[in-house]
């Protein structure tokens, strides 16, 4: 059948001034501010004087910094670490908490606590946690006979809590995201699948999963976006260290700008991301059909 | 179709733009001077157990003043880099605490500072009360920008005292009384010295002491500057490979890169009698004083840094921080300077050195050593002054005394260098790469 050209109703059209209010801030708090650090990183500026303007030079010194391609290196590395280590777990229990039971909704009340936290609490905790002396996890690790005595000292280790610390952060909101999707499934698919002899499993992996196609494009590109740009986790948790074994690009950032007080440089290191982050997240949404917008629903 | 109401509406919408337009112009703009023009002004401390001082001079000095102080009290490591944000911005504080040196060299560059060196001069009550060395190390070309307002903070040797009767074993005289302490600890199962490798600060305070005794104070005054080839000279890299021979025979423990100080992790741990041994600033025993009384008043004891047989460093010769100053923004005019002069000139007088020694502190001023009775701990005051009195030189902590652009760098290779990524050769050419 012909798909009938959806004509609008001039009245209910909004007019452009209810787009203003949005506009304005998204001008005056990301237009600008972009604009500005994209000019700052054509100068060199310690913060105190006027920026002077040197042309390229930050920008091919971006491409020769062995301390930016470290940062790169690590960014990516954390990025499809926290990619591959929480979607299975969160797919999981996204889907397991879509259930109706009355303990699922308790376990999950608690679950979801540490969404509820700030980041800088939370990493402030989790180093008191991890000191070597006074800490619960150097215990734990024994009883299972780990070393992990050390762990914000070795460059494996701090890197390790990173990732862990994170992701017990955020995994709660990405279970949130699957459960959302998970619940819009019809339950008539999974009858329907009854009938025809599929198992839970079966269920899981021909229902399940592709219905919550969409979910997981979502999901994927707030925890790729999310992960090149974790910073306040690193900053209390390890600063970087030991060395520059957890120093990520948003951290030399902020190392260089607000540190060292190379202004223009930082700037340009900040430009650099959000070109990467912007494409990857991109090429993501591309890749994956779903600026598209095609419907799980089509064909019911 | 088009409804008549329309207009009315747009109109409460562009009034509504309107307003948020003019709400974040001057949001992002802010206020014009450091106070936004009104009769007070704004102070910045750092805080710590000593800050309480502040407010209640803060308190006494609002008393009297038609221009009242407001003090904003900022803890942790991030103090120096928030300060110099501000700095930047229009929301710059009028007076602020600082390390001198290298902590206010850019905004001297700038002419960001009031120089008080006429205001010193002219008033001797003010500029003769504080001892000549400790003013003259907030100064910048013979110009002084600050004015001393802490104790005196030299880095000091803390050791317990009852492990150390328990081991026989006295404090170490030299380097190698000190790897022989080592020794004896680790035998008895005891951390030798307990050090907070998370904060690489804490890591730097032994390179400090270590360099200054292999090679004396003039390298690193060398180095302060701008003569970046004398990292190059062989008391450097002789003192980073005593750094390591330290790390490799245990001296600091297996897990000392995660112990962290801002969380208390090692003044705890000390104070447990986990550790015999602490090298950290003077305040330590303010800090241990405050959290772990009972240990401070039985077992806490102090003494000086060990020489090293063969270095050509005076044995005497101190590191840690002078002390602290106020500075005052260059834009403080008129009757809010002669307020902020006012305040500078409470920190010179006997009241207020009677309050850093009844905190345990010892003030920079000429006739400190008549209040030192007065001190909680008699024994300790006497022992830093005397120490600070005697000392041939008192260099500044290496990274409030570099440019923040050195620095930072310096600290993070400090780090590979006692986390074992760097080689004491890769280190001193990492830091002849700056």
């Amino acid at each position: 059948m012909k798909r009938e050209t959806i004509h609008t109703p001039r009245a209910g059209r909004p007019g452009i001034a209810w787009a203003l209010p949005a506009v304005l801030f998204f001008v005056f708090f990301a237009a600008a501010p972009m604009g500005i650090v994209g000019y700052l990183s054509f100068t060199d500026w310690d913060g105190l004087s006027d920026p002077s303007w040197t042309g390229m030079d930050n920008w091919s010194k971006l491409w020769n910094d062995d301390r930016m391609r470290n940062a790169i290196w690590l960014s990516l590395l954390l990025t499809a670490l926290t990619w591959l280590t929480q979607t299975p777990i969160v797919l999981l229990l996204g889907v397991w908490a879509a259930g109706r039971q009355r303990n699922r909704a308790v376990l999950s009340a608690i679950f979801f606590l540490p969404l509820l936290a700030s980041s800088v609490a939370l990493a402030l905790l989790w180093r008191t946690i991890f000191d070597p002396n006074l800490g619960l996890a150097p215990d734990v690790a024994n009883w299972f006979n780990l070393d992990s005595s050390d762990l914000l000292g070795s460059p494996t280790g701090a890197f390790v809590a990173i990732l862990f610390v994170t992701g017990w952060q955020f995994v709660p909101f990405h279970t949130l995201i699957y459960q959302g999707g998970a619940r819009n499934i019809p339950q008539s698919l999974y009858d329907a699948a009854a009938i025809d002899g599929a198992g839970t499993v079966r269920q899981f992996f021909h229902v399940t999963l592709p219905q919550l196609r969409n979910t997981i494009v979502t999901s994927t590109v707030l925890m790729v976006v999310g992960a090149l740009t974790y910073f306040d986790t690193v900053l209390i948790l390890t600063r970087g260290g030991p060395g520059d074994s957890t120093s990520i690009v948003p951290y030399l950032m902020y190392e260089t700008g607000f540190r060292a007080f190379d202004l223009g440089y930082a700037s340009a290191v900040a430009a650099a991301l959000v070109i990467t982050a912007t494409g990857i997240s991109l090429l993501l949404v591309r890749l994956t059909g779903f600026n598209r917008m095609r419907s799980t629903r089509e064909g019911m | 179709m088009r409804s008549p109401n329309l207009r009315p509406r747009l109109r409460v919408l562009s009034v509504a733009a309107a307003t948020a337009v003019t709400a974040t112009t001057l949001a992002a703009c802010g206020s014009d001077g450091p106070s936004g023009g009104s009769e007070s002004l704004q102070v910045w401390t750092y805080q710590d157990g000593s800050s309480t001082i502040q407010e209640d001079f803060v308190e006494q000095f609002n008393e009297t003043s038609d221009v009242q102080i407001s003090l904003t009290q900022i803890p942790g490591e991030n103090y120096q880099d928030r300060m110099r944000t501000a700095m930047g911005s229009s929301n710059a504080p009028d007076i602020f605490f600082n390390w001198g040196g290298g902590s206010i060299a850019d905004f001297v560059d700038q002419d960001m500072l009031i120089d008080l060196t006429d205001h010193l001069a002219d008033d001797p009550e003010f500029g003769d009360a504080f001892i000549p060395s400790i003013l003259d190390a907030g100064a910048l070309d013979g110009r002084y920008y600050g004015v001393p307002m802490r104790g005196v903070q030299p880095v000091i040797l803390f050791y317990n005292q009852t492990l150390f009767d328990e081991a026989g074993v006295q404090p170490p005289g030299t380097l190698d009384d000190l790897f022989d302490l080592v020794e004896t600890f680790q035998e008895r199962d005891v951390t030798p010295a307990v050090l907070a490798g998370a904060d690489p600060w804490t890591e730097l305070m032994w390179l400090e002491y270590l360099l200054d005794r292999r090679g004396g104070a003039d390298i690193f005054d060398r180095i302060r500057n701008g003569e970046s080839e004398a990292w190059g000279e062989p008391a450097v890299l002789q003192a980073a490979q005593d750094a390591i021979d330290l790390v490799d025979a245990g001296a600091f423990g297996n897990n000392f890169r995660s112990v962290s100080y801002t969380t208390d992790g090692a003044s705890t741990f000390f104070a447990q009698g986990e550790a015999a041994m602490h090298l950290m600033g003077s305040w330590e025993f303010a800090n241990q004083l405050s959290n772990q009384e009972e240990f401070a008043e039985n077992d806490l004891a102090w003494a000086t840094f060990p020489e090293i047989d063969g270095g050509t460093g005076d044995p005497a010769a101190l590191v840690g921080n002078p002390t602290n100053y106020w500075s005052v923004n260059a834009q403080v005019e008129d009757e809010k300077l002669d307020a902020a002069l006012e305040f500078l000139k409470l920190h010179a007088t006997q009241e207020y050195a009677s309050a850093l020694t009844a905190n345990g502190d010892i003030p920079t001023t000429a006739d400190a050593a008549d209040l030192l009775d007065q001190a909680p701990t008699p024994d300790y005051a006497r022992f830093q002054y005397e120490m600070v009195q005697n000392a041939p030189s008192f260099t500044l902590s290496w990274d409030q005394a570099l440019p923040a652009s050195q620095a930072t760098p310096m600290i993070n290779h400090i780090e590979e260098l006692f986390s074992g990524q760097l080689s004491a050769q890769q280190f001193v050419d990492a830091m002849l790469d700056l």
